[in-house]
């Protein structure tokens, strides 16, 4: 058994060690709880669907989510919106559709399998309304950021005025969350931007908690069943091994040999 | 050995095995003997054989989803992820597969440094496991490149780059590879390709380790040859199998918690961006598993020499059994290997740390101290360690760690903790 202590504490070493690179010039993010951390971490549905309502109503001007259709809305570890309430929202938005029989493009209320309609029609378009910064599909933004979701909640409160000695261009802000400290974006957020249906509060911290939550799931849809077939699969593992170690102990004590 | 004496039990058993001898082959497969004193280091040949399958099944199920193309393969790669069933299970496993498969394998390759497996008469299997491993990085880097993410395509870009440094025809064997002027979709199409019939080229290499490992047998901690079988050995099957077994089961908890609770902790966040050739992300960085050479790289001024230092560092493992010149296999015996070998693991985590840190300043200089001493081990201190060390006593079996009235009593006891 001695050997295999050295086994486990070489693999603990190697990869304590690549875990330590990324974090070196970290900046500390603000900290929240997230329901979706952890063992059994799961989406807390009503920020979801808050999340999907400050989205809808903020970001959506400017920023895609391509990869979302809005059946997924209904799905199971989402926002779990009734199909009824999913079909109202995806009725509407306008959706661009066609050619018809007369070769001719039209527009018709969308359907659950159509994909979350795009503010702008393609990159150059976004760019020239946003002073040739692209705003980034939001997909999977949370996955393609280092900070992940600490950063996106940390960016979305990060707004202040420059230091003295910073001067900043036109359409230009400072935050001190982003890299470089200078976004395109200006502050998206104020206290009571958008009236939740359940009563919850719209301070700026909610909303920016609601829609990284949102931004989590759109990045990941499976995270819940990940993780609880993760649970039950090393819970599984763990037995199975525990099975075999006594039966390789039965095995060997035929030979005098520790193993 | 006994294989020699098979026969088959049934009529037809004997009537198959005369004409194609599938059945001795699984009989000298299952009574293989081993030694009996292999300890856990030894199991992870048979969790690389998993790691292979594993990675050869996922990536089979990737394909059929999967679209090598330049404008889609960052989509097709989302379509897995949200919309095949379980795709992302085994797009998580695929992608957690390869850091496991390295983890392995340096495992691997560090337990046959440590007990001299590479020596006499195992130089074949050593350099046929020196090109498995070339080829798994060549695979691994092709397979980096398929969700044509940002560090796909730079890291392509660094990578391919790097054979422009060759005089007269560099910049043409660039232009080749590419497929183009720069990395596009033939270049994506030609990865795609080749990193689907890599994982069959090490499969068939794999067999040609084993059956050349199978010529004289296993090394084993104390480095002595053995009598075949004999008190000293056992048959692989049972005994060998249920431990490997549990090995594997304790390796694949690990595996499992990396792909359920922390999927894409080893890889780089700006994967997630879709590749664009007009931005350049701030740091590329290669995956976890090729940082040490990426610095042995990059500790070089100049760029073909840099390429050639890097190349070596791999080359040298091919040579190091007629480098290594102690006629002593474990370093359980050498009291002064042992501690070069340890500094030696050092230097290459330290490489591997450097690796991930902009070259620069400290970090350079590091890389340079670690790389040089990287050489020194394998051309200096290697060839001279052979004629200078004062070795321990050896024993003459394994059953008998030391035969009675050796006069070094400490050896003996240093022996026996170590194969506990």
């Amino acid at each position: 058994m001695k050997n295999f202590y050295r086994v486990l504490s070489l693999v603990t070493l190697i990869f304590l060690i690549p875990f330590n690179l990324n974090s070196a010039e970290k900046i500390e993010y603000l900290k929240t709880d997230w329901s979706f951390k952890g063992l059994f971490g799961k989406f807390d549905r009503g920020a979801l669907q808050r999340g999907y309502q400050v989205y809808t109503e903020v970001c959506s001007s400017c920023h895609s989510m391509k990869y979302l259709s809005y059946r997924n809305l209904a799905e199971k570890g989402g926002p779990e919106f009734t199909i009824e309430q999913a079909k109202a929202i995806a009725a509407s938005f306008e959706v661009k559709d066609g050619p018809n029989a007369d070769g001719d493009m039209f527009t018709r209320p969308g359907r659950l399998s159509d994909k979350f309609v795009m503010p702008y029609d393609n990159v150059k378009a976004a760019q020239a309304a946003n002073g040739g910064a692209y705003p980034p599909d939001m997909s999977v933004l949370v996955k393609a950021r280092g900070g992940g979701v600490d950063y996106i909640y940390s960016l979305l409160q990060g707004y202040e005025d420059p230091p003295a000695g910073i001067s900043l261009d036109d359409g230009v802000y400072y935050n001190k969350y982003m890299y470089g400290n200078k976004i395109k974006m200006s502050n998206q957020l104020s206290d009571g931007l958008v009236e939740y249906g359940d009563g919850t509060k719209s301070t700026v911290e909610q909303m920016s908690k609601d829609v990284t939550t949102f931004l989590m799931w759109a990045a990941e849809p499976h995270l819940e069943s990940r993780h609880q077939m993760g649970f039950k699969v090393i819970v599984y593992l763990t037995i199975l091994t525990i099975l075999v170690y006594f039966s390789m102990k039965r095995i060997w004590s035929r030979i005098k040999t520790e193993v | 050995m006994s294989e020699h004496d098979y026969t088959p039990k049934s009529k037809f058993g004997k009537w198959f095995n005369d004409r194609l001898p599938l059945l001795t082959l699984a009989n000298h497969l299952t009574d293989y003997p081993t030694p009996k004193n292999l300890n856990y280091w030894w199991t992870f040949g048979g969790i690389l054989t998993f790691c292979l399958i594993t990675q050869i099944v996922t990536g089979l199920v990737l394909a059929m989803h999967y679209i090598a193309h330049a404008d889609m393969a960052f989509d097709s790669v989302e379509h897995i992820m949200r919309d095949v069933n379980y795709g992302w299970l085994i797009r998580y496993i695929h992608a957690n597969g390869a850091s496991m498969f390295f983890l392995a394998v340096y495992i691997h390759i560090f337990r046959s440094l440590f007990y001299g497996s590479y020596k006499a008469p195992r130089e074949i299997i050593w350099i046929i496991g020196i090109i498995i491993y070339l080829l798994m990085m060549a695979a691994a880097f092709m397979g980096y490149v398929l969700p044509w993410g940002q560090m796909s395509f730079w890291g392509a870009t660094v990578i391919t780059n790097l054979f422009s440094a060759i005089p007269l025809v560099g910049e043409g064997i660039v232009t080749w590879l590419w497929g183009g002027y720069s990395v596009d979709n033939p270049t994506l199409t030609r990865f795609f390709t080749l990193h689907y019939l890599i994982p069959f080229l090490i499969l068939g290499l794999v067999v040609l380790h084993i059956w050349a490992l199978h010529v004289p047998g296993n090394n084993n901690p104390v480095g002595i040859d053995i009598k075949k079988p004999s008190k000293d050995t056992v048959p692989f099957h049972p005994y060998i199998v249920i431990k490997d077994g549990f090995a594997l089961l304790m390796f694949m908890i690990v595996f499992a918690f990396f792909v359920f609770y922390t999927p894409n902790i080893l890889g780089h966040a700006d994967n997630y961006i879709e590749a664009d050739p007009l931005v350049t992300p701030a740091h590329i960085v290669p995956e976890w598993y090729l940082l040490p050479f990426y610095a042995i790289l990059r500790s070089v001024p100049d760029k073909l020499l840099g390429v050639v230092a890097m190349l070596s560092a791999i080359f040298i493992l091919a040579a190091l059994p007629w480098l290594d010149t102690s006629k002593i296999r474990s370093a359980v015996f050498r009291p002064l290997y042992r501690q070069f070998y340890w500094i030696l693991v050092a230097d290459v985590l330290i490489l591997g740390y450097v690796g991930a840190m902009p070259a620069e300043g400290l970090y350079l200089l590091i890389a340079r101290v670690a790389t040089a001493y990287y050489f020194l081990h394998f051309l200096v201190i290697l060839p001279i360690l052979g004629y200078k060390e004062k070795t321990l006593p050896i024993p003459l079996s394994i059953t008998e760690p030391v035969l009675g009235g050796s006069p070094n009593l400490a050896a003996a006891r240093n022996t026996e903790s170590f194969n506990k």
